[in-house]
């Protein structure tokens, strides 16, 4: 475990860094009086989870779950409709905690490496924005641009005056890595932040990210859609359907013994290094179903192997050890699921 | 001055052209777009140095040499209808004409991209007030909101330029606002709101250089419109008053010659005609030169 900073920790090393409870977004509510349609996208719907200090808290599902969504309204870039975020202990634009003030605890790495830099600043220019937002002098503020471009492995000499269309993607998302470092973060969002490089590339960026959370203390959020990715850099995981939360536990626990299907048809579709243990055939078929309508009682039973009249009325809720936690009737000896009587 | 001698760093060997260096070399190899600049260059300079350049006095009027032919001897682009050399009204008209060009499209510039830039980055509900206020000017034609603005202003250069600034801003609004909204929207500006910047560093670093180019070479298109229009507020003599000698106002004037000298009637719609297209033309080559992959 490596050491927090006395100064920053506030809440104790007991304290979850990030709680989120109940996050609620839906998308398309309360649009103007010119609007069509009044489809409403139920992207994120009644999330709990805690990321604890240290540790990196790696996010899973497939496209359209909620993942990025989940990011978005942590980093406070879009409001929720409900739902609480609490960092260290403190309520976000509380009394104790201004926004301002958690913005700089909180960064985001994006997934488009180019699409998040502007592409008419220089890279130092880039990374000292932040740091003169807060009021840090110019000359300071390039100064650290220049440290921060060393510690993510690129030469300042080389790489400060160069603008984004001349680097290239492994070399932009460092640049992303020390934009976001430039203001101290303590929580750092990883939003398929290695998605778009090079295998070669991703293991590079991958290992710089593992170095520089032991440098300078940082907890990770890490998303991806890669569950090799993911088991590599986390420490728990939470795996979402449809703008929930289907599993959340330790990151050996769950790729072993998974207790939601749904967990386990992702696993089983990882591409095994073994060849005796092929894939044999797709574990889950179809398209998850559309946000906008999404299915009664529990979300994944229309494309549940172990789906019983119960899952399409009754919502399960997460339950389970503190340290694994599914939502799925399977996984709750009280369900009356028709298998649990087997 | 002293910087000349200053030996280049190593650390600025590496830095790269900025984005306007390489807009320029690439403007620079645009035959087209250079050519229009030249005419330009000629036109502005010769308006600007016209009590230089001027072969006579554009107020000088003769009773005895009306309407003479182009090529007449002391008037190498004849005469108007008052006995005047057209050659030195066309350079001294020049200053007018350009001027009422380029100040009402640098004003709505201005005015316009403040409005359309604070509606698309605030977006909304502000945005929709704002953008649908705006649409009420397009109702009119802009032709006829010009007359009617100096109409009721009344005639005079400065009530021309208001009326042309009245007609501009909306257009050139629209134009920043459907920029910055697209702009808004990208990651790095998400990235900078969510490093804590207030709103107005976020517009400024991160928003207006990649929105002020676009709507830039939008109202250069607008010069060439803008000087029509001007030209024709002086026909209708709503603009400039005689004698000041103004494109539009000569072509006014010289109406009644259209039958006797055709062509020196014509030469002052020549010039409206030459001076916006070479506008046009340059603002074309610009916008090509600024669409690059970045």
């Amino acid at each position: 475990m490596i050491a927090l900073d006395p100064d920053r920790d506030r809440g104790g090393p007991g304290t979850p860094l990030l709680a989120v409870q109940s996050l609620t977004k839906h998308f398309g509510r309360k649009a103007s009086v010119f609007a069509r349609n009044n489809a409403v996208v139920r992207a994120v719907d009644g999330v709990d989870f805690t990321v604890r200090k240290g540790e990196t808290l790696g996010i899973v599902g497939e496209s359209g779950c909620g993942k990025s969504t989940t990011a978005r309204l942590v980093m406070q870039i879009i409001k929720p409709d409900a739902g609480e975020i609490l960092f260290d202990g403190e309520a976000v634009g509380g009394r104790a905690l201004s926004l301002a003030s958690y913005r700089r605890q909180v960064q985001m790495v994006f997934q488009d490496s180019y699409a998040s830099l502007n592409p008419r600043l220089t890279v130092e220019d880039t990374i000292a924005f932040g740091p003169k937002a807060h009021g840090l002098g110019a000359k300071a503020a390039i100064a650290r641009a220049h440290d921060l471009l060393h510690r993510v492995g690129l030469e300042p000499a080389r790489f400060a005056g160069r603008y984004p269309h001349e680097i290239s993607g492994g070399q932009r998302q460092r640049v992303n890595i020390a934009r976001a470092l430039a203001l101290e973060p303590r929580l750092l969002i990883l939003d398929e932040a290695v998605s778009a490089l090079d295998k070669s590339v991703e293991a590079q960026v991958l290992n710089l990210l593992l170095d520089l959370k032991d440098e300078f203390g940082l907890t990770y959020m890490f998303i991806s859609h890669d569950l090799n990715v993911v088991r590599f850099m986390s420490d728990r995981v939470m795996v979402m359907y449809l703008g929930k939360v289907a599993e959340i536990g330790g990151s050996d626990s769950l790729f072993e013994k998974p207790l939601h299907p749904y967990t386990a048809a992702l696993l089983s579709s990882m591409p095994s290094m073994d060849p005796d243990k092929r894939t044999e055939e797709a574990p889950l078929a179809g398209d998850p179903p559309n946000p906008i309508n999404p299915p009664p009682g529990c979300r994944f039973h229309t494309r549940c192997r172990f789906a019983a009249t119960l899952c399409a009325h009754a919502e399960p809720v997460l339950t389970g050890g503190d340290d694994h936690r599914a939502a799925c009737h399977l996984a709750d000896p009280q369900s009356g699921h028709p298998r649990l009587a087997a | 001055m002293a910087m000349a001698a200053t030996e280049t760093l190593p650390i600025e060997a590496s830095a790269s052209p900025g984005y306007w260096q390489s807009v320029g070399r690439r403007l620079l190899r645009d035959p087209v777009a250079m050519g229009a600049l030249a005419v330009l260059v000629i036109i502005v300079l010769a308006a600007v140095l016209a009590p230089w350049v001027a072969p006579a006095d554009p107020y000088k009027a003769t009773m005895v040499r009306r309407l003479r032919p182009i090529g007449y001897p002391g008037y190498p682009l004849g005469s108007d209808e008052l006995g005047r050399d057209m050659l030195s009204r066309l350079i001294y008209g020049g200053r007018l004409s350009l001027f009422m060009g380029v100040v009402p499209v640098l004003l709505a510039f201005v005015i316009g991209s403040g409005i359309g830039i604070f509606a698309g980055y605030v977006g909304g509900r502000i945005n929709t007030v704002v953008m649908r206020t705006i649409d009420v000017f397009f109702a009119f034609p802009s032709v006829l909101l010009a007359i009617a603005l100096s109409g009721v202003l009344g005639a005079g250069i400065i009530n021309s330029i208001v009326s042309l600034t009245v007609v501009f801003v909306p257009q050139i609004a629209r134009v920043a606002e459907s920029v910055t909204t697209q702009v808004r929207s990208r990651d790095y500006v998400e990235a900078a709101r969510a490093s804590g910047a207030n709103a107005l560093a976020v517009v400024r670093v991160h928003v207006l250089g990649n929105v002020l180019g676009p709507i830039f070479v939008y109202a250069t298109s607008l010069i060439s419109v803008s000087m029509i229009l001007a030209s024709g507020l002086s026909f209708l003599g709503l603009g400039v008053k005689p004698p000041e000698p103004e494109w539009g106002l000569m072509l006014n004037t010289l109406r009644t010659a259209i039958y006797s000298q055709p062509l020196v009637a014509a030469l002052p719609g020549l010039m409206i005609f030459l001076t916006s297209i070479s506008f046009n033309l340059f603002s074309d080559g610009l916008r090509t030169a600024m669409e690059v992959k970045q």
